[in-house]
Protein backbone atom coordinates (compact mmCIF):
# COMPACT_ATOMS: atom_id res chain seq x y z
CA UNK A 1 0.00 0.00 0.00
CA UNK A 2 2.97 2.35 -0.36
CA UNK A 3 2.07 4.04 -3.61
CA UNK A 4 3.88 7.28 -4.22
CA UNK A 5 5.65 7.68 -0.92
CA UNK A 6 7.33 10.98 -1.50
CA UNK A 7 9.76 11.79 1.28
CA UNK A 8 8.41 14.40 3.68
CA UNK A 9 10.20 17.71 3.57
CA UNK A 10 12.01 17.67 6.90
CA UNK A 11 12.57 21.42 6.95
CA UNK A 12 8.88 21.96 6.44
CA UNK A 13 8.09 19.55 9.29
CA UNK A 14 10.50 21.30 11.66
CA UNK A 15 9.32 24.76 10.62
CA UNK A 16 5.67 23.77 11.16
CA UNK A 17 6.49 22.30 14.57
CA UNK A 18 8.30 25.46 15.64
CA UNK A 19 5.46 27.63 14.30
CA UNK A 20 2.86 25.59 16.21
CA UNK A 21 4.92 25.85 19.39
CA UNK A 22 5.27 29.60 19.04
CA UNK A 23 1.57 30.00 18.25
CA UNK A 24 0.63 28.00 21.36
CA UNK A 25 2.94 29.99 23.65
CA UNK A 26 1.94 33.31 22.07
CA UNK A 27 -1.77 32.50 22.42
CA UNK A 28 -1.22 31.58 26.05
CA UNK A 29 0.77 34.73 26.79
CA UNK A 30 -1.62 37.04 24.96
CA UNK A 31 -4.62 35.36 26.60
CA UNK A 32 -3.13 36.07 30.02
CA UNK A 33 -2.22 39.68 29.13
CA UNK A 34 -5.71 40.32 27.75
CA UNK A 35 -7.16 38.99 30.99
CA UNK A 36 -8.93 36.05 29.33
CA UNK A 37 -6.80 33.49 31.13
CA UNK A 38 -6.28 33.66 34.89
CA UNK A 39 -2.54 33.66 35.47
CA UNK A 40 -2.96 32.47 39.07
CA UNK A 41 -4.20 29.10 37.79
CA UNK A 42 -2.46 28.89 34.45
CA UNK A 43 0.61 31.12 34.86
CA UNK A 44 2.05 32.40 31.58
CA UNK A 45 5.09 31.65 29.45
CA UNK A 46 6.83 34.85 30.53
CA UNK A 47 6.23 34.14 34.22
CA UNK A 48 7.43 30.54 33.78
CA UNK A 49 10.51 31.84 32.00
CA UNK A 50 11.13 34.29 34.82
CA UNK A 51 10.78 31.52 37.41
CA UNK A 52 13.23 29.29 35.56
CA UNK A 53 15.62 32.24 35.22
CA UNK A 54 15.30 32.85 38.92
CA UNK A 55 16.05 29.22 39.73
CA UNK A 56 19.05 29.39 37.46
CA UNK A 57 20.46 32.41 39.33
CA UNK A 58 19.90 30.74 42.67
CA UNK A 59 21.72 27.64 41.40
CA UNK A 60 18.74 25.35 41.85
CA UNK A 61 18.45 24.15 38.28
CA UNK A 62 21.86 22.59 37.92
CA UNK A 63 21.55 20.96 41.33
CA UNK A 64 18.00 19.66 40.74
CA UNK A 65 18.67 18.47 37.24
CA UNK A 66 21.85 16.67 38.22
CA UNK A 67 20.07 14.87 41.07
CA UNK A 68 17.02 13.89 39.02
CA UNK A 69 19.13 12.81 36.05
CA UNK A 70 21.36 10.74 38.29
CA UNK A 71 18.33 8.93 39.77
CA UNK A 72 16.79 8.47 36.34
CA UNK A 73 19.96 7.15 34.71
CA UNK A 74 20.71 4.78 37.59
CA UNK A 75 17.11 3.53 37.48
CA UNK A 76 17.31 3.09 33.73
CA UNK A 77 20.62 1.21 33.85
CA UNK A 78 19.74 -1.08 36.75
CA UNK A 79 16.15 -1.68 35.61
CA UNK A 80 17.33 -2.17 32.04
CA UNK A 81 20.01 -4.71 32.93
CA UNK A 82 17.72 -6.67 35.27
CA UNK A 83 14.91 -6.59 32.70
CA UNK A 84 17.13 -7.75 29.84
CA UNK A 85 18.77 -10.53 31.85
CA UNK A 86 15.41 -11.75 33.21
CA UNK A 87 13.94 -11.60 29.71
CA UNK A 88 16.79 -13.63 28.21
CA UNK A 89 16.76 -16.23 30.99
CA UNK A 90 12.99 -16.69 31.13
CA UNK A 91 12.58 -16.70 27.35
CA UNK A 92 15.37 -19.18 26.67
CA UNK A 93 14.65 -21.57 29.56
CA UNK A 94 11.17 -23.00 29.14
CA UNK A 95 10.84 -24.29 32.71
CA UNK A 96 11.84 -21.01 34.35
CA UNK A 97 9.70 -19.15 31.85
CA UNK A 98 6.63 -21.20 32.69
CA UNK A 99 7.19 -20.68 36.43
CA UNK A 100 8.03 -16.97 36.54
CA UNK A 101 6.39 -15.34 33.55
CA UNK A 102 2.87 -15.36 35.16
CA UNK A 103 4.39 -13.96 38.35
CA UNK A 104 5.86 -11.02 36.45
CA UNK A 105 2.54 -10.40 34.72
CA UNK A 106 0.92 -10.34 38.16
CA UNK A 107 3.51 -7.96 39.61
CA UNK A 108 3.23 -5.76 36.55
CA UNK A 109 -0.47 -5.25 37.25
CA UNK A 110 0.31 -3.47 40.53
CA UNK A 111 0.10 0.30 40.09
CA UNK A 112 3.72 0.88 41.00
CA UNK A 113 3.24 4.54 41.94
CA UNK A 114 1.33 3.42 45.04
CA UNK A 115 4.46 1.60 46.20
CA UNK A 116 6.58 4.75 46.23
CA UNK A 117 5.61 5.78 49.81
CA UNK A 118 6.62 2.27 50.89
CA UNK A 119 10.01 2.64 49.23
CA UNK A 120 10.50 5.90 51.05
CA UNK A 121 9.58 4.18 54.28
CA UNK A 122 12.02 1.35 53.59
CA UNK A 123 14.90 3.24 52.01
CA UNK A 124 14.50 6.72 53.45
CA UNK A 125 14.56 10.12 51.73
CA UNK A 126 17.87 9.29 50.13
CA UNK A 127 18.83 8.52 46.54
CA UNK A 128 18.05 4.84 46.99
CA UNK A 129 14.27 5.19 47.29
CA UNK A 130 14.16 7.21 44.05
CA UNK A 131 16.32 4.75 42.16
CA UNK A 132 14.20 1.81 43.37
CA UNK A 133 11.03 3.58 42.21
CA UNK A 134 12.54 4.11 38.77
CA UNK A 135 13.82 0.52 38.64
CA UNK A 136 10.44 -1.10 39.33
CA UNK A 137 8.90 0.91 36.50
CA UNK A 138 11.69 0.34 33.98
CA UNK A 139 12.25 -3.33 34.74
CA UNK A 140 8.87 -4.54 33.53
CA UNK A 141 8.83 -2.53 30.33
CA UNK A 142 12.26 -3.83 29.35
CA UNK A 143 11.56 -7.37 30.56
CA UNK A 144 8.40 -7.81 28.49
CA UNK A 145 10.05 -6.35 25.40
CA UNK A 146 13.09 -8.63 25.73
CA UNK A 147 10.89 -11.65 26.42
CA UNK A 148 8.69 -10.95 23.40
CA UNK A 149 11.72 -10.16 21.25
CA UNK A 150 13.35 -13.50 22.01
CA UNK A 151 10.12 -15.46 21.59
CA UNK A 152 9.75 -13.75 18.22
CA UNK A 153 13.06 -15.09 16.86
CA UNK A 154 12.80 -16.86 13.52
CA UNK A 155 13.28 -20.60 14.28
CA UNK A 156 15.11 -21.03 10.95
CA UNK A 157 17.91 -18.79 12.23
CA UNK A 158 18.27 -20.92 15.35
CA UNK A 159 18.23 -24.16 13.33
CA UNK A 160 20.84 -22.73 10.97
CA UNK A 161 23.36 -21.87 13.68
CA UNK A 162 22.69 -25.16 15.47
CA UNK A 163 23.71 -27.12 12.37
CA UNK A 164 26.86 -25.00 12.18
CA UNK A 165 27.73 -26.22 15.66
CA UNK A 166 26.39 -23.51 17.99
CA UNK A 167 26.08 -24.33 21.67
CA UNK A 168 23.17 -22.84 23.65
CA UNK A 169 25.30 -19.91 24.82
CA UNK A 170 26.31 -19.21 21.20
CA UNK A 171 22.65 -19.16 20.22
CA UNK A 172 21.92 -16.59 22.92
CA UNK A 173 24.86 -14.44 21.87
CA UNK A 174 24.64 -14.62 18.08
CA UNK A 175 20.90 -15.01 17.53
CA UNK A 176 18.62 -14.31 20.50
CA UNK A 177 20.19 -11.13 21.86
CA UNK A 178 20.76 -9.38 18.51
CA UNK A 179 17.26 -10.30 17.44
CA UNK A 180 15.77 -8.95 20.66
CA UNK A 181 17.83 -5.73 20.47
CA UNK A 182 15.33 -4.02 18.19
CA UNK A 183 12.61 -4.61 20.75
CA UNK A 184 14.87 -3.73 23.65
CA UNK A 185 15.73 -0.36 22.13
CA UNK A 186 12.12 0.38 21.37
CA UNK A 187 11.31 -0.37 25.02
CA UNK A 188 14.28 1.66 26.31
CA UNK A 189 12.85 4.76 24.71
CA UNK A 190 9.60 4.41 26.63
CA UNK A 191 11.58 3.24 29.67
CA UNK A 192 13.28 6.66 29.79
CA UNK A 193 9.90 8.22 30.45
CA UNK A 194 9.11 5.61 33.09
CA UNK A 195 12.47 6.05 34.84
CA UNK A 196 11.87 9.76 35.05
CA UNK A 197 8.32 9.23 36.36
CA UNK A 198 9.66 6.87 39.03
CA UNK A 199 12.36 9.31 40.11
CA UNK A 200 10.16 12.40 40.04
CA UNK A 201 7.22 10.76 41.84
CA UNK A 202 9.56 9.55 44.58
CA UNK A 203 11.00 13.05 44.88
CA UNK A 204 7.49 14.35 45.02
CA UNK A 205 6.69 12.16 48.00
CA UNK A 206 9.75 12.94 49.97
CA UNK A 207 13.01 14.63 49.01
CA UNK A 208 15.05 17.74 49.67
CA UNK A 209 16.13 18.40 46.09
CA UNK A 210 15.43 17.34 42.53
CA UNK A 211 13.00 18.52 39.88
CA UNK A 212 10.13 16.55 41.44
CA UNK A 213 10.83 18.19 44.78
CA UNK A 214 10.88 21.62 43.09
CA UNK A 215 7.46 20.95 41.52
CA UNK A 216 5.99 19.70 44.80
CA UNK A 217 7.42 22.69 46.68
CA UNK A 218 5.93 25.11 44.15
CA UNK A 219 2.57 23.38 44.34
CA UNK A 220 2.54 23.65 48.11
CA UNK A 221 2.92 27.40 47.70
CA UNK A 222 0.24 27.53 44.96
CA UNK A 223 3.00 28.73 42.63
CA UNK A 224 1.75 27.50 39.22
CA UNK A 225 4.70 29.12 37.42
CA UNK A 226 7.00 26.88 39.43
CA UNK A 227 4.96 23.77 38.58
CA UNK A 228 5.03 24.52 34.85
CA UNK A 229 8.69 25.51 35.08
CA UNK A 230 9.53 22.12 36.60
CA UNK A 231 7.53 20.34 33.91
CA UNK A 232 9.32 22.32 31.19
CA UNK A 233 12.66 21.22 32.62
CA UNK A 234 11.49 17.59 32.66
CA UNK A 235 10.47 17.83 29.00
CA UNK A 236 13.90 19.08 28.04
CA UNK A 237 15.51 16.28 30.07
CA UNK A 238 13.45 13.53 28.39
CA UNK A 239 14.16 14.94 24.94
CA UNK A 240 17.85 14.96 25.72
CA UNK A 241 17.96 11.35 26.98
CA UNK A 242 15.73 10.13 24.12
CA UNK A 243 18.02 11.74 21.56
CA UNK A 244 20.97 10.02 23.16
CA UNK A 245 19.25 6.60 23.05
CA UNK A 246 18.32 7.08 19.39
CA UNK A 247 21.91 7.97 18.68
CA UNK A 248 23.09 4.71 20.28
CA UNK A 249 20.30 2.79 18.56
CA UNK A 250 21.37 3.98 15.11
CA UNK A 251 24.89 2.78 15.79
CA UNK A 252 23.92 -0.60 17.23
CA UNK A 253 21.21 -1.40 14.71
CA UNK A 254 23.11 -0.47 11.54
CA UNK A 255 21.95 -3.71 9.95
CA UNK A 256 18.30 -2.65 9.96
CA UNK A 257 16.78 -2.06 6.53
CA UNK A 258 14.78 1.02 7.54
CA UNK A 259 16.10 4.13 9.16
CA UNK A 260 14.77 4.35 12.68
CA UNK B 1 10.86 -35.53 -4.32
CA UNK B 2 7.35 -35.98 -3.07
CA UNK B 3 4.09 -34.18 -2.51
CA UNK B 4 3.84 -31.40 0.07
CA UNK B 5 3.69 -32.61 3.65
CA UNK B 6 5.09 -36.07 2.97
CA UNK B 7 8.04 -35.55 5.31
CA UNK B 8 10.90 -34.52 3.05
CA UNK B 9 12.00 -31.65 5.28
CA UNK B 10 11.57 -33.81 8.37
CA UNK B 11 13.91 -36.37 6.85
CA UNK B 12 16.57 -33.70 6.38
CA UNK B 13 16.09 -32.46 9.97
CA UNK B 14 16.54 -36.01 11.22
CA UNK B 15 19.77 -36.44 9.28
CA UNK B 16 21.07 -33.10 10.55
CA UNK B 17 20.13 -34.05 14.10
CA UNK B 18 17.89 -30.99 14.48
CA UNK B 19 14.97 -33.28 15.35
CA UNK B 20 15.03 -36.64 17.10
CA UNK B 21 13.07 -39.54 15.59
CA UNK B 22 9.97 -40.65 17.53
CA UNK B 23 10.86 -44.24 16.68
CA UNK B 24 13.84 -45.96 15.09
CA UNK B 25 17.31 -44.61 14.55
CA UNK B 26 19.13 -42.50 11.97
CA UNK B 27 22.59 -43.58 10.89
CA UNK B 28 25.01 -41.27 9.08
CA UNK B 29 28.26 -42.74 7.77
CA UNK B 30 27.97 -45.65 10.19
CA UNK B 31 27.32 -43.53 13.26
CA UNK B 32 23.98 -43.25 14.96
CA UNK B 33 22.77 -39.65 15.00
CA UNK B 34 22.57 -38.25 18.51
CA UNK B 35 22.57 -34.46 18.61
CA UNK B 36 23.78 -32.35 15.73
CA UNK B 37 25.52 -34.23 12.92
CA UNK B 38 28.98 -32.62 12.72
CA UNK B 39 29.61 -33.55 9.15
CA UNK B 40 26.40 -32.00 7.83
CA UNK B 41 25.66 -28.60 6.36
CA UNK B 42 22.12 -27.36 5.86
CA UNK B 43 20.76 -24.94 3.29
CA UNK B 44 17.26 -23.80 4.15
CA UNK B 45 14.45 -22.73 1.90
CA UNK B 46 13.92 -19.58 3.93
CA UNK B 47 16.55 -16.95 4.46
CA UNK B 48 18.68 -18.16 7.33
CA UNK B 49 21.45 -15.56 7.27
CA UNK B 50 21.75 -13.52 10.43
CA UNK B 51 20.45 -10.10 9.36
CA UNK B 52 22.61 -8.29 11.94
CA UNK B 53 25.86 -9.70 10.61
CA UNK B 54 27.65 -8.56 7.49
CA UNK B 55 28.40 -11.01 4.67
CA UNK B 56 31.88 -11.52 6.09
CA UNK B 57 30.67 -12.15 9.63
CA UNK B 58 27.95 -14.52 8.44
CA UNK B 59 30.50 -16.63 6.59
CA UNK B 60 32.95 -16.44 9.51
CA UNK B 61 30.37 -17.57 12.07
CA UNK B 62 30.48 -21.37 11.54
CA UNK B 63 34.28 -21.26 11.70
CA UNK B 64 34.18 -19.29 14.95
CA UNK B 65 31.64 -21.71 16.39
CA UNK B 66 33.90 -24.59 15.45
CA UNK B 67 36.91 -22.99 17.05
CA UNK B 68 38.94 -22.32 13.91
CA UNK B 69 41.84 -19.92 14.58
CA UNK B 70 40.82 -16.41 13.59
CA UNK B 71 43.48 -15.71 10.94
CA UNK B 72 42.77 -19.03 9.23
CA UNK B 73 39.02 -18.41 9.52
CA UNK B 74 39.41 -14.99 7.87
CA UNK B 75 41.37 -16.45 4.98
CA UNK B 76 38.86 -19.24 4.40
CA UNK B 77 35.85 -16.91 4.65
CA UNK B 78 37.40 -14.48 2.17
CA UNK B 79 38.16 -17.36 -0.18
CA UNK B 80 34.58 -18.65 -0.12
CA UNK B 81 33.05 -15.20 -0.51
CA UNK B 82 35.21 -14.94 -3.64
CA UNK B 83 34.20 -18.38 -4.88
CA UNK B 84 30.50 -17.54 -4.78
CA UNK B 85 31.24 -14.32 -6.64
CA UNK B 86 30.62 -11.81 -3.87
CA UNK B 87 34.04 -10.20 -3.54
CA UNK B 88 33.43 -6.54 -2.77
CA UNK B 89 30.27 -7.25 -0.78
CA UNK B 90 32.02 -8.42 2.42
CA UNK B 91 30.77 -5.48 4.46
CA UNK B 92 27.19 -5.54 3.13
CA UNK B 93 24.29 -6.64 5.29
CA UNK B 94 21.84 -9.28 4.00
CA UNK B 95 19.00 -6.79 3.44
CA UNK B 96 21.21 -4.90 1.01
CA UNK B 97 21.59 -7.95 -1.24
CA UNK B 98 19.23 -9.56 -3.76
CA UNK B 99 17.61 -12.94 -3.08
CA UNK B 100 20.13 -14.70 -5.33
CA UNK B 101 23.08 -13.00 -3.64
CA UNK B 102 21.76 -13.98 -0.22
CA UNK B 103 21.59 -17.60 -1.38
CA UNK B 104 25.21 -17.33 -2.50
CA UNK B 105 26.17 -16.09 0.95
CA UNK B 106 24.24 -19.03 2.47
CA UNK B 107 26.13 -21.40 0.20
CA UNK B 108 29.46 -19.90 1.26
CA UNK B 109 28.39 -20.01 4.91
CA UNK B 110 27.61 -23.73 4.59
CA UNK B 111 30.54 -24.78 2.43
CA UNK B 112 33.16 -22.79 4.33
CA UNK B 113 33.39 -25.42 7.06
CA UNK B 114 33.62 -28.20 4.52
CA UNK B 115 30.73 -30.47 5.57
CA UNK B 116 30.80 -33.89 3.96
CA UNK B 117 27.03 -33.98 3.60
CA UNK B 118 24.99 -31.10 2.24
CA UNK B 119 21.33 -31.09 3.16
CA UNK B 120 19.37 -28.76 0.94
CA UNK B 121 15.70 -28.10 1.60
CA UNK B 122 14.23 -26.51 -1.54
CA UNK B 123 16.98 -23.93 -1.30
CA UNK B 124 16.24 -22.19 -4.60
CA UNK B 125 12.46 -22.43 -4.70
CA UNK B 126 11.91 -18.82 -3.66
CA UNK B 127 14.08 -17.48 -6.48
CA UNK B 128 12.91 -16.45 -9.93
CA UNK B 129 13.52 -18.96 -12.73
CA UNK B 130 16.62 -17.30 -14.21
CA UNK B 131 18.28 -16.87 -10.84
CA UNK B 132 17.36 -20.42 -9.91
CA UNK B 133 19.07 -21.79 -13.01
CA UNK B 134 22.15 -19.70 -12.26
CA UNK B 135 22.24 -20.99 -8.70
CA UNK B 136 21.86 -24.60 -9.86
CA UNK B 137 24.80 -24.15 -12.20
CA UNK B 138 26.73 -22.51 -9.38
CA UNK B 139 25.99 -25.41 -7.04
CA UNK B 140 27.11 -27.96 -9.63
CA UNK B 141 30.32 -26.01 -10.20
CA UNK B 142 31.11 -25.80 -6.49
CA UNK B 143 30.20 -29.41 -5.86
CA UNK B 144 31.98 -30.92 -8.87
CA UNK B 145 34.97 -32.91 -7.70
CA UNK B 146 34.42 -32.20 -4.01
CA UNK B 147 33.21 -35.72 -3.27
CA UNK B 148 30.41 -34.39 -1.06
CA UNK B 149 27.05 -36.10 -0.70
CA UNK B 150 24.17 -33.75 -1.45
CA UNK B 151 20.64 -34.57 -0.36
CA UNK B 152 18.43 -32.12 -2.16
CA UNK B 153 14.70 -31.76 -1.57
CA UNK B 154 12.74 -30.17 -4.38
CA UNK B 155 9.30 -29.91 -5.93
CA UNK B 156 10.80 -29.24 -9.28
CA UNK B 157 11.26 -32.34 -11.42
CA UNK B 158 13.57 -30.58 -13.86
CA UNK B 159 15.78 -29.39 -11.03
CA UNK B 160 15.89 -32.91 -9.62
CA UNK B 161 16.91 -34.53 -12.89
CA UNK B 162 19.37 -31.80 -13.84
CA UNK B 163 21.25 -31.99 -10.53
CA UNK B 164 20.99 -35.55 -9.25
CA UNK B 165 22.58 -38.94 -9.73
CA UNK B 166 19.63 -40.58 -8.09
CA UNK B 167 16.08 -39.33 -7.59
CA UNK B 168 13.91 -40.79 -4.83
CA UNK B 169 10.16 -40.23 -5.09
CA UNK B 170 8.23 -40.42 -1.85
CA UNK B 171 4.58 -41.25 -1.34
CA UNK B 172 2.00 -38.88 0.12
CA UNK B 173 2.30 -39.13 3.94
CA UNK B 174 3.09 -41.36 5.68
CA UNK B 175 6.25 -41.18 3.64
CA UNK B 176 7.44 -44.32 1.96
CA UNK B 177 9.90 -44.57 -0.86
CA UNK B 178 7.77 -45.02 -3.92
CA UNK B 179 10.45 -45.26 -6.56
CA UNK B 180 14.13 -44.62 -7.23
CA UNK B 181 15.57 -43.47 -10.52
CA UNK B 182 19.17 -43.43 -11.58
CA UNK B 183 19.99 -40.37 -13.59
CA UNK B 184 22.71 -41.44 -15.99
CA UNK B 185 23.20 -38.10 -17.72
CA UNK B 186 26.95 -37.54 -18.11
CA UNK B 187 28.91 -35.15 -15.90
CA UNK B 188 29.99 -32.44 -15.79
CA UNK B 189 26.54 -31.23 -16.70
CA UNK B 190 25.52 -27.98 -18.25
CA UNK B 191 22.26 -26.87 -16.66
CA UNK B 192 21.20 -25.02 -19.80
CA UNK B 193 21.73 -27.85 -22.24
CA UNK B 194 21.03 -30.93 -20.18
CA UNK B 195 17.31 -30.22 -20.39
CA UNK B 196 17.42 -30.68 -24.15
CA UNK B 197 18.95 -34.16 -23.87
CA UNK B 198 16.46 -36.86 -25.03
CA UNK B 199 17.31 -38.96 -21.94
CA UNK B 200 16.24 -36.00 -19.83
CA UNK B 201 12.79 -35.74 -21.39
CA UNK B 202 12.30 -39.50 -21.27
CA UNK B 203 13.11 -39.61 -17.55
CA UNK B 204 10.94 -36.59 -16.98
CA UNK B 205 7.77 -38.17 -18.38
CA UNK B 206 8.40 -41.45 -16.58
CA UNK B 207 8.89 -39.74 -13.23
CA UNK B 208 6.01 -37.38 -13.70
CA UNK B 209 3.67 -40.40 -14.10
CA UNK B 210 4.72 -41.69 -10.68
CA UNK B 211 4.67 -38.32 -9.01
CA UNK B 212 1.30 -37.29 -10.41
CA UNK B 213 -0.52 -40.08 -8.57
CA UNK B 214 1.03 -39.01 -5.28
CA UNK B 215 0.31 -35.35 -5.84
CA UNK B 216 -3.32 -36.11 -6.68
CA UNK B 217 -3.54 -38.35 -3.65
CA UNK B 218 -2.25 -35.72 -1.25
CA UNK B 219 -4.39 -33.07 -2.93
CA UNK B 220 -7.51 -35.21 -2.48
CA UNK B 221 -6.63 -35.79 1.18
CA UNK B 222 -6.04 -32.12 1.81
CA UNK B 223 -9.44 -31.32 0.30
CA UNK B 224 -11.15 -34.06 2.28
CA UNK B 225 -9.56 -32.77 5.47
CA UNK B 226 -10.33 -29.13 4.70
Amino acid sequence: MRERTRPVNRWLVTATQIALGIAFLAGWELGVRAGKIDSFFFSSPSQIGATIGNWWHQGYIVKDVVITMWETVLGLIIGGIVGIVLGIVLASNRFLGAVFEPLLVLLNSIPRVTLVPLFILWFGFSLLSKVVSAVVLVLFVVFFATYAGIKDVDPTLVANVRVMGAKPIDIVRHVLVPSALTWIFASLRSAVGFALIGAVVAEYFGASAGVGYRIQYSEAQLNTSGVFGGLAILMVLVTFVDTFIRWVQRRVLVWKPVDL
Amino acid sequence: MGPSGCGKSTTLSLIAGLDAPTAGTVTVRGNQVDGITDSAGFLFQRDALLPWKSVRDNVLLPLQLRGVRSDEARTRAAEWIGRVGLRGFEASYPHQLSGGMRKRVSLAQTLVYDPQILLMDEPFSALDVQTRNLMEAELLGLWQGSGKTVIFVTHDLEEAIALADEVVVMTAGPARVKARYDVTLPRPRDIEHVRLDPRFTELYSKMWNDLRDEVLESYARANAAG
